[in-house]
């Protein structure tokens, strides 16, 4: 079984990077199973296309635009997943959708897909996540516990503080 | 009475890029290339070690990053006049061509192919006449009936979908589409095709560039590859190895398929070897240097005045006066402080002056460079028509390949004077693409030779000496001429210029108020509907638009991916 937790976002455009700052700060709070890899997607589109090939499970992490209060959680699966692409939600998605398009062609897609993320209060220059984003990380990060959970991938807290 | 088309952004991924058109009759009348994106690296580096610039420069773009790295230390380089060692230009050589191939590939199938394939029409397609009709073209192996079938199976449960992903934006039934069913279904396999062939480019740049993008092995002075013939820890003959095989696939790709693809397409839209022409005042400069001081190179470039292969005058060297004193920057109609007139990069400034969209003011973050006083296109064009004029043997060759297979297809004689064109720029690319891939696999053969003489030696250090400096780093990159201006002052960076090929290319009107490249090759141009302006994104595409660098961040995030207003 392979499953990869995918953030993605540009980390220059502060809440824009909070998929990014969720993978950096996964490892520090729990201990991944060896069937979990972690990929800091930053802005790639096609280069991932090798490393997102035949997964068991996909599980990106992203900057979503619900119209939802800064810093709400927002989980979207089955159904929900062709309708973040088709509505661009996030930016990132003339890259990303491509790939995951290109897969699905190629008949390599991820078995399973989920996108996980928060609203975004500030898409602003700077390296800092907004006060309401970091105030939701810790939910961010236990959600992204849960689905590895779902899928019988259990990390183990190292951390508690960090979530 | 006219019409004003606003397309924003114009590429397919990068944004942007803002092209308006005025329509009138049917055809564009007027237009206006607009970079939307203030740059700014510029001023980021004043004051910096000057052996830190490639690092920071390459981050300009996160496409083409090698470019701007390898055209940074050879400013350098050439302020300090210093000579590298042959295997350091080997593996630099390799990194260029390597880069440019993916670049090419990618292009044509995934960022702009579907100007001209029709993907629904391949649903109509009968693979067996497909397969007839690619294997009558080449012996390509993935041109049999069965992929044909499986791909249009494929498709077919991919559009049942409705998630179009990679396809959104293509003019699908417009009456500018003109490929017959079967043509679309093979370019859509070709595409998938294409697919797993561009990673193998990449890889080679990854594997000797560190990491891609943003290569990490280049130091003012050479490459930090360590070369060994039996170490495992650094790049081997085994590593090497490996490097081969992805260059003879790609070959095998390039060779068979994509140079055969754009000459089909290009058969079957013979309208569009008459539109896009504009500027025919070209520039190109010679790359892929074959000894240490930049005197000899493998791929030469130059001048050519007004169309004439005759009038081609050939740029010699990196350190040619011919190029070094001909290129100036004017920025009035660019959003800087000016009222200088034109500056050569050397003495130029970067102080935003930002004033909205005025058409006849100031309307581009852009620079509008010339060369002696004259607008140029630069690109694949220029250059594969520099190198016809220069007798190069294998340019020659498959342009004479390449137009003859288009005369098949079209059943009517097309010969050079075709290039001249929106389809021409595409043709010329591919040209380029299958000399790069040969040029690849002889760099690494050098490469190995040199290695096998017991010369490992990549590196040669740089001395700084007290006072000023200039130098320029010159480089074909895959969109045309690059060219970073340096001065350094007491080893610190006193001043610092891109001058990217899209700036060349997309560059506002100049000081003489005369249209850059894509503002002219657009006039003239048909819009069968002024909504879904197809034509006007066919010849801007087929500049292969990259505008990151070529401008000096416009929220994107609130802007839908592409927007069209007619008004």
């Amino acid at each position: 079984m392979r499953v990869v937790v995918l953030g993605v976002g540009n980390i220059l455009l502060s809440d824009e990077g909070l998929g990014v700052r969720a993978i950096e700060r996964l490892p520090l709070a729990c201990s991944l199973p060896p069937q979990v890899e972690l990929i800091d997607g930053g802005t790639c589109g096609m280069e991932l296309l090798e490393d997102l090939e035949s997964l068991d499970g996909l599980i990106m992490v992203d900057a979503i635009r619900a119209g939802k209060p800064p810093g709400t959680p927002i989980r979207l699966a089955d159904d929900d997943v062709p309708i973040f692409f088709k509505t661009r939600l996030s930016p990132h998605q003339v890259g990303l959708c491509d790939v995951l398009a290109s897969l699905r062609f190629l008949d390599r897609a991820p078995g399973y897909t989920t996108i996980l993320g928060l609203q975004p209060q500030s898409l602003a220059l700077g390296m800092k996540l907004s006060s309401e984003v970091e105030a939701a990380m810790p939910e961010l990060l236990r959600m992204v516990m849960c689905e590895l959970a779902m899928l019988g991938l259990s990390p183990s807290p190292i951390n508690r503080e960090a979530i | 009475m006219s019409q004003r088309v606003t397309i924003d952004p114009v590429t397919r991924i990068e944004g942007h890029l803002r092209v308006d058109v005025e329509v009138d009759g049917g055809k564009v009348r007027k237009a206006w290339a607009s970079g939307q994106m203030w740059r700014g690296v510029e001023n980021i580096l004043i004051g910096r070690d000057p052996r830190d610039a490639w690092a920071i420069t390459q981050r300009i773009c996160g496409v083409c990053t090698t470019v701007h790295a390898l055209a940074s230390v050879r400013s350098v380089e050439n302020a300090l006049q210093l000579e590298l060692p042959a295997n350091a230009q080997y593996i630099r050589n390799m990194i260029i061509l390597a880069h440019a191939v993916h670049d090419h590939i990618v292009h044509f199938y995934h960022l702009s192919a579907l100007d001209w394939v029709d993907v629904t029409s391949a649903l109509k397609a009968d693979p067996a006449k497909a397969a007839s009709l690619a294997e009558s073209l080449s012996n390509w192996s993935g041109n049999g009936k069965a992929e044909f079938t499986k791909v249009k199976e494929r498709l077919s449960d991919f559009v049942g979908t409705g998630q179009l992903g990679i396809f959104t934006n293509g003019y699908w039934g417009h009456p500018a589409m003109k490929l017959p069913p079967e043509v679309n279904l093979i370019a859509v396999a070709h595409y998938l095709q294409a697919l797993e062939v561009q990673r193998h480019a990449n890889k080679v740049v990854s594997i000797l560039g560190g990491k891609t993008p943003h290569i990490q092995n280049v130091v003012v002075g050479g490459v930090a590859n360590a070369l060994a013939i039996d170490s495992q820890a650094v790049l081997t003959v085994e590593r090497l190895l490996a490097v081969k095989d992805w260059i003879d696939q790609l070959a095998d790709f390039v060779k068979n398929v994509y140079l055969i693809d754009v000459a089909a397409v290009g058969g079957f839209y013979p309208e569009w070897t008459t539109i896009g022409r504009g500027i025919v005042d070209y520039l190109s400069v010679p790359d892929i240097p074959l000894d240490g001081k930049n005197t000899q190179f493998a791929l030469p470039g130059g001048h050519i005045a007004g169309g004439e292969l005759a009038s081609f005058k050939e740029i010699r060297t990196h350190d040619d006066v011919y190029f070094k004193d001909g290129v100036t920057e004017s920025v009035k109609h660019s959003w800087y402080e000016g009222g200088k007139g034109p500056l050569h990069p050397y003495k130029g400034e970067t102080r935003p002056q930002y004033t909205d969209f005025q058409d006849n003011g100031k309307y581009s973050w852009l620079k509008s460079p010339t060369f002696y006083e004259k607008p140029m296109q630069v690109g694949p064009l220029p250059r594969v028509l520099a190198m016809v004029a220069a007798g190069h043997k294998p340019t020659v060759d498959y342009a004479t390949h390449t137009l003859e297979l288009v005369s098949t297809v079209a059943k009517t004689k097309v010969g050079l004077d075709a290039l001249h064109s929106t389809i021409g720029r595409h043709a010329a690319r591919a040209v380029i693409c299958a000399v790069e891939v040969d040029e690849l696999a002889r760099q690494w053969d050098l490469l190995l030779a040199s290695m096998a003489k017991g010369d490992l030696k990549t590196f040669n250090k740089p001395v700084f000496p007290k006072g000023e400096l200039a130098g320029v780093g010159i480089h074909e990159a895959p969109r045309g001429v690059l060219s970073h201006w340096i001065v350094i002052q007491d080893g610190k960076i006193r001043n610092y210029q891109c001058v990217v090929p899209t700036t060349w290319n997309a560059a506002p009107r100049n000081e003489k108020d005369e249209p850059g490249a894509y503002e002219a090759c657009l006039a003239g141009t048909p819009v069968a509907i002024t909504d879904q302006p197809l034509e006007v994104l066919r010849t801007v595409h087929s500049f292969d638009p990259c505008l990151a660098c070529a401008v000096h961040v416009v929220d994107q995030h609130s802007q839908p991916v592409v927007r069209i207003k007619a008004a």
